[in-house]
């Protein structure tokens, strides 16, 4: 019994030291680092990254220069974009280190809420819009014109599209418009929601093997154009008058779309606290090319996000050496 | 006491309805047959609901499907409550007093015992959690601990095991306290009880999947929305072995008990509880391994550990390397499972003779505690705190190289059977959309009546009302041509679960070695996270329903398999004897005999069958199968509440509606049990 008794004593010590411990007042739902961050008194910075996997070389980098040569331990949540933000602005990421463009959020957490602030250019511009691969490009030249899309509904046609040809779209968390695109243009195409990135990229290397034609909504910078060459279909011409009335009403939306300076944004309290890392992670500045370099390596050689910076870096002394602060 | 009231007054009410089927076996007239089972009255009362319904129904909205006069627009509520949480999360004082203390109070446990963990280095962790296998559940389950975290090691893997760990530390003891006191409340109390079950039931039946969403909402992305979200899922089977142990205690002990004059409260913590604690344990052993099963879905809110490199790797699609992240799962699965198992079974037992003093009780804990301190200050002496980078054997090369090969050889043009794409799209053109055309082309009130009648028939008027109910309630969101498409989507893949499932599950219980080679495999496929198997099945059978459907498969199989085996084993031996020595051929037993007599358990593998491949038919919206799964994922990805939110509910009315349809008849037994 009264072993109990002390059991029972012990155990409401304990919450209470847990109460006192998060404070008896009012808990602020913007400080909420995670909780593997800064354990043992290191300096960690938790950076998120998205799913495709431009951005995971973008965090592989930074988090390879600012373990060797910052000393921070850096943490990776994988995240989509728009719950990203949201981790953002409550402080459980201190990073987004490849933003395509969300006007929604910019408003509400730069402008209104200012708890993240912009961290400057990427320096990679993303260009999203659909592709056929080359080989079927390479044979009929005319598929590149959307106006002719119609005449190969039949033979983009799979067992998912329901009779009509299939465009296919990746992961529900990318910007599209397709739905719109489809209906405005009025081609006789279904979409099929891969679902996920991996998904869509698991199929179109399946297709590029059989050298089956097929359309895809598809992006740059991406790796995958290394190993299956592709080429862009033109949609009619983007303008900002289309784009600004897409924004309106994003059932009208009928051109092409934007190219976009990837943007890199970080916590508010982090810009200011942030150290080092802060600085360095604004600092970060790199190309296409770079990117592409990286991501080949993660994505279709196997290596491990790690090994493949570790690889960059070492080749490329000159570009990074000027991101430490 | 109530529960031994109740058991004496249903036998008298079995005896009529025995005598009247023998009466009618004499005088077998159709008339009489009809108007005395059971089911035929049922049918008949369907059949005048329908025909005044039905003529009314169509004559005010002709068209099949379902009417939008009968829909509500909830999205822009829900909109608007999305937009309400994130404005006010900083200042509102329901987030501040009391989510956000929520919040920090999971964030404080969970790091706590991360950083134990770390203290401790991976020497002292390995040495703490053998020593500790050994002292609860013997050598054996001490070897196979040992053995799984060098592995977790090897794999090089340490640093988000010991994430997942903390984090499971924390759910689970959350789960655990939350469902013991639940259970506790429906134990002693019966309107408790009562009121209790349909909760329980519901947060069994919801896919995991479908309240992400509003958790992330409230609680952000992280490791406090995880923990939530896996308390949830957790914390039902816990409440109910919990109730279930409190109830079946021995009356004679209780009665015993109260005449030496104790108090209720002596009478709980002296009796009631100790006599329940081989449920009690049973209940933490479930607790764990449901929570282990949502560690990776966990971290597609920002869960981390383990289940984010699971994630992370699907995302280059890189298979050997989530496998490299999934074997940890399973392996603490595999741990934590044997430990609480064998703790369990030991309860009963007398304590241990012999062996010198210092290896029972106190002492031996307090060796334990000295152990593990010595082996962590000498592991720290010794270098690293996390696993030694050097010590790691890379398994991603060869087991991607694996798949390339599977691919390429099974994908398409394989002689006779034809390749794996091949299936997916018969499968596609075959089954699939001629299911979904038919289920979407039946007119709703069909739809509604086909459920009532199928959940009456199998249960009681509640059961079908509650079913019907479901199933209006996704028309009255405004997704019925969705829901009927995964709804087609789960029939496909249940069926074709069954028929595997059954064929084998007969097969494993003729042969006891068939059983015994199948135990691994089947172990491996129960708790091997799903994700892990979504892209090989993209890259086998292409985008679309069809990986669904095999992810789905493979999922469901391993219970249905297990449940048809143990139900046929149980099979009474006399009957099975009786039946032998009247000349009836194996086939014959199989039919007439064992099949009949196995009845409950193949409806319960019917039912779990259900449930698990709707689970992860769900989890398919990410390889492309759309409907209700897409929008889920959808509305996690935009954060869009209203398209998520909406097919989360739809998800949630289908699972009850399955859930109610195929609810074997042994539940409403075992209230009485």
């Amino acid at each position: 019994m009264a072993r109990t008794r002390t059991r029972l004593l012990m155990a409401a010590a304990g919450i209470a030291a847990v109460f006192t411990a998060t404070g008896c007042g009012a808990a602020d739902m913007t400080k909420q680092s995670s909780p593997y961050a800064n354990v043992g008194g290191a300096k960690s910075v938790t950076l998120s990254v998205q799913s495709w996997v431009g951005a995971q070389s973008n965090v592989a980098v930074a988090q390879y220069l600012l373990e060797h040569e910052l000393g921070y331990r850096v943490d990776t949540v994988q995240v989509d974009e728009v719950p990203a933000w949201d981790a953002l602005s409550q402080d459980r990421v201190d990073a987004i280190l490849e933003d395509w463009g969300h006007p929604d959020q910019e408003q509400r957490y730069v402008k209104d809420k200012k708890t993240i602030v912009p961290g400057g250019g990427l320096g990679v511009t993303g260009h999203i819009g659909w592709w056929v691969p080359k080989y079927f490009a390479d044979a009929h030249p005319d598929v590149l014109d959307w106006k002719n899309l119609n005449t190969y509904a039949k033979t983009f046609k799979t067992a998912e599209s329901g009779g009509k040809g299939q465009l296919l779209d990746g992961s529900p968390s990318y910007v599209t418009n397709d739905k719109a695109l489809v209906k405005n243009l009025k081609l006789n195409y279904q979409i099929v929601f891969a679902g996920s990135e991996a998904a869509q990229i698991t199929q179109m290397k399946q297709f590029a093997k059989a050298k089956k034609p097929f359309l895809a909504y598809w992006y740059e910078p991406q790796w995958l154009f290394n190993q299956v060459p592709m080429v862009e279909v033109k949609l009619p011409k983007y303008t900002d008058k289309c784009a600004d009335e897409g924004a309106k009403d994003p059932d009208s939306f009928d051109c092409a779309y934007p190219t976009t300076p990837l943007q890199k944004y970080l916590n508010a309290d982090f810009a200011k606290k942030g150290g080092k890392a802060a600085a360095f992670l604004k600092k970060f500045h790199w190309t296409k090319k770079d990117q592409n370099e990286v991501s080949e390596l993660i994505a279709s050689q196997g290596m491990s996000p790690e090994d493949a910076a570790k690889k960059w870096v070492e080749a490329h002394p000159d570009v990074w050496k000027k991101w430490l602060p | 006491m109530s529960a031994t009231a109740t058991r004496p007054s249903t036998d008298p009410a079995t005896e009529p309805a025995a005598t009247g089927t023998a009466a009618d076996e004499t005088r077998p007239s159709l008339l009489s047959a009809v108007v005395h089972s059971h089911a035929a009255r049922k049918l008949a009362v369907l059949v005048v609901i329908a025909a005044v319904l039905v003529p009314l129904a169509h004559a005010k909205w002709a068209s099949g499907s379902w009417p939008d006069a009968l829909t509500v627009d909830v999205s822009e509520p829900l909109g608007k409550a999305s937009d309400w949480i994130i404005d006010n999360r900083d200042s509102h004082w329901i987030f501040l007093y009391f989510f956000g203390h929520i919040s920090n109070v999971v964030i404080i446990c969970v790091r706590a015992v991360y950083v134990v963990l770390l203290t401790l280095g991976w020497a002292g962790v390995t040495a703490a959690s053998t020593l500790v296998a050994w002292r609860v559940a013997g050598v054996r389950v001490a070897v196979t601990t040992l053995v799984s975290f060098a592995v977790c090691g090897l794999l090089g893997m340490w640093v988000p095991t010991m994430q997942t760990l903390a984090l499971m530390a924390v759910a689970v003891t959350a789960s655990v306290v939350i469902g013991g006191l639940l259970g506790l409340a429906g134990g002693l109390s019966e309107r408790a009880f009562r009121a209790l079950r349909p909760i329980l039931d519901t947060m069994q039946v919801l896919p995991a999947f479908a309240y992400l969403l509003p958790v992330v909402l409230i609680f952000g992305i992280g490791v406090p929305g995880a923990v939530l979200a896996t308390v949830i899922y957790a914390a039902p089977p816990m409440a109910r072995l919990t109730a279930l142990g409190l109830r079946g205690a021995d009356a004679g002990v209780l009665e015993a008990v109260a005449s030496l004059g104790a108090t209720w409260r002596q009478r709980l913590l002296s009796a009631r509880l100790p006599l329940a604690r081989k449920e009690l344990l049973l209940g933490v052993n479930q607790a764990i391994m449901m929570a282990l099963s949502m560690a990776v879905i966990a971290s597609v809110i920002g869960g981390g550990g383990l289940g984010d490199r699971v994630y992370q790797a699907l995302s280059s699609v890189d298979v050997g390397k989530a496998l490299a992240a999934g074997l940890p799962i399973v392996l603490l699965a595999v741990v934590m499972d044997r430990t609480t198992a064998s703790a369990g079974e030991r309860l009963g037992e007398p304590p241990a003779e012999g062996g010198p003093r210092l290896l029972r009780g106190w002492p031996a804990w307090a060796g334990v505690g000295v152990i593990t301190v010595a082996v962590t200050l000498v592991g720290r002496l010794a270098g690293s705190q996390t696993w030694p980078t050097g010590w790691t054997v890379p398994i991603e090369e060869p087991v991607n190289q694996f798949k390339d090969w599977m691919v390429d050889h099974l994908y398409t043009g394989v002689p006779v059977v034809g390749g794996t794409a091949d299936w997916a799209s018969d499968y596609v053109k075959w089954i699939l959309d001629p299911l979904r055309e038919g289920l979407q082309g039946l007119p709703w009130y069909a739809v509604l009546l086909i459920v009532a009648t199928l959940a009456w028939l199998i249960g009681t008027w509640a059961t079908a009302l509650t079913a019907t109910a479901a199933m209006a309630a996704i028309g009255v969101l405004g997704v019925w041509a969705p829901s009927m498409d995964t709804l087609s989507q789960v029939l496909a893949a249940v069926f074709v679960t069954l028929v595997l499932g059954f064929a084998i599950g007969i097969a494993a219980a003729r042969s006891t070695r068939l059983e015994r080679l199948l135990r691994p495999v089947l172990d491996v496929c129960q708790t091997m996270p799903q994700f892990v198997y979504l892209i090989p099945v993209v890259a086998l059978f292409g985008v679309g329903r069809a990986p669904a459907a095999a992810a789905a498969i493979v999922y469901a199989l391993p219970a249905v398999i297990r449940i048809t085996t143990q139900g046929l084993r149980n099979v009474d031996p006399a009957a099975l004897e009786s039946a032998r020595s009247l000349g009836a051929t194996q086939g014959q037993q199989l039919r007439q005999v064992q099949l009949p007599l196995a009845r409950p358990a193949l409806l319960l593998a019917v039912n779990q069958g259900v449930v698990l491949v709707l689970a992860v038919v769900i989890i398919g919206g990410l390889v492309g199968s759309g409907a209700l799964g897409y929008d889920v994922v959808f509305g996690l990805a935009q954060g869009d509440l209203a398209t998520g939110l909406v097919a989360g509910a739809a998800i949630v009315c289908l699972g009850l509606m399955l859930d109610r349809v195929t609810q074997p008849t042994s539940r409403r037994d075992r209230k009485g049990a």
